[in-house]
């Protein structure tokens, strides 16, 4: 095969390997709304860490972590989850299909979830003890979602 | 012609009479519990340790609702659909008038009050390990809980499962009061298996079954089809659960597992349980995990 020939083919392949990522359906959404929570959870961190033992608690660090999880919290949700996003329809989601028979409880749930990120917001900074207390409510807000709405691996 | 008949007439009441015998239910004697003095306080512990609110309270119940033991739950399975009953004090329809021995004999022995077989969605098989002392102080914390009036839902099982006789038979095969891991362990490790074997019940969900529906022992905690739907139910022996102890136990009482992802499905109502036993119970358990054989 000439060097060309490999290079078509090559060149082809990886068009049709486009192609094909883009034809899977809401991937953008999928990539969006997982990304959210990959910046929940590396934010979380600390938290925990710091909570467990694990790392010295800083009040500047919790703080800015805290501050986050806010800002994350307060994402508008609505383009992230359409229609069909769910794994029934689709791959690469534990997302279940129940969200969208649900939705008022759903949204509910979010809004629990910037509840108890405001309440460690005032928390995080003050004291080891506050933060520790706050975290329980945000832990439970994260599972009372993953709980009902995502599918064990 | 006619002696063949009489024989075999024979042969089948013989077998009914043996069956029948095989499959009766087995209580111990009220006599078991004289003596014991149950301690609500201590009964907290144990409440939370066997993981009672993940199946009796409501579905959906939160904080302190789930001290509210109103039963009502389902469960799919291939035998049918099973619903938890109300066990909170009310008299008339949860168990506010159970005896201890009448207590004890449903977590130990799964008989009833009234003599009869309670189905294995119950988890017995586990608690057939539990210490005297520790049911005399879960009840004595129940006690103090709520009453709710609901009432209770037949369970809708096809046959030959809809014959709670059968159960005896079952018990025969799959029931033991003896612990499955028996090599030797530390004094940690022995309250570790006490808490995850006997009260805690993680084989019920974390080791996969048979066609009867007994656990298979020999793949003990290597993970299993999840009941309610797809996916599975996680393989935590050594095997497969690499995390550090510090990190198991670190998971149970907070629910955030080492990458800081938070606990979900089925599991998010035990770590909710767990997560209220003191630091040195989770460090046992998880202690205990290091030294389940690792199964694949």
């Amino acid at each position: 095969m000439s060097l060309t020939r490999v290079l078509v083919v090559a060149a082809a392949a990886t068009v049709g390997l486009g192609v094909a990522l883009a034809d899977q359906p809401f991937s953008s959404e999928l990539g969006a709304r997982q990304g959210q929570f990959k910046l929940m959870a590396f934010n979380i961190g600390p938290l925990v860490g710091m909570a467990q033992g694990n790392i010295e608690y800083d009040a500047a660090t919790a703080q800015l972590a805290a501050d986050n999880i806010v800002a994350l919290a307060a994402l508008h949700q609505s383009r992230l989850w359409p229609e069909g996003s769910d794994n029934d329809s689709i791959d690469n989601t534990r997302a279940l299909p129940s969200i969208w028979e649900n939705t008022e409880d759903f949204s509910a749930k979010f809004d629990d979830l910037g509840n108890a990120a405001r309440a460690m917001q005032e928390a995080a900074g003050t004291d080891l003890n506050a933060l520790r207390a706050q975290l329980r409510t945000l832990g439970g807000a994260c599972s009372a979602c993953h709980e009902s709405y995502r599918q064990p691996e | 012609m006619r002696r063949v008949l009489t024989a075999s007439i024979f042969v089948a009441g013989l077998s009914i009479a043996v069956l029948a015998w095989a499959s009766r239910p087995q209580p111990l004697a009220a006599s078991q519990f004289d003596g014991l003095d149950g301690d609500a306080d201590r009964g907290e512990q144990v409440f939370w340790a066997a993981g009672c609110a993940s199946c009796h309270a409501a579905d959906g119940a939160r904080g302190d609702e789930r001290l509210v033991l109103a039963g009502g739950r389902s469960f799919d399975s291939e035998f049918g659909i099973f619903h938890a009953p109300n066990i909170s004090t009310d008299p008339d329809y949860g168990i506010g008038t159970w005896t201890l021995a009448q207590f004890g004999n449903a977590m130990l022995r799964g008989v009833s009050p009234q003599g009869e077989h309670y189905y294995p969605a119950f988890p017995y098989t586990a608690y057939a390990r539990v210490k005297l002392q520790d049911v005399a102080d879960l009840k004595a914390y129940m006690d103090t809980l709520p009453a709710s009036d609901r009432p209770n839902d037949a369970h809708s099982l096809g046959f030959p499962f809809n014959l709670r006789r059968t159960v005896g038979l079952w018990k025969r095969l799959f029931k033991s009061d003896a612990f499955v891991v028996n090599d030797e362990l530390s004094e940690q490790q022995q309250r570790g298996r006490y808490l995850a074997e006997a009260l805690a019940h993680c084989g019920e969900c974390h080791t996969p079954r048979n066609a009867l529906g007994g656990l298979d022992a020999s793949r003990w905690l290597a993970g299993a089809p999840n009941p309610s739907g797809r996916g599975s139910i996680p393989n935590i022996t050594p095997a497969k659960l690499t995390w550090s102890e510090r990190e198991i136990a670190g998971y149970l009482a907070s629910g955030f597992t080492p990458s800081f992802d938070s606990v979900g499905g089925s599991m998010t109502a035990v770590v909710d349980s767990l997560g209220r036993l003191p630091a040195e119970d989770l460090a046992a358990i998880a202690a205990y995990l290091k030294a389940v054989a690792p199964s694949e």
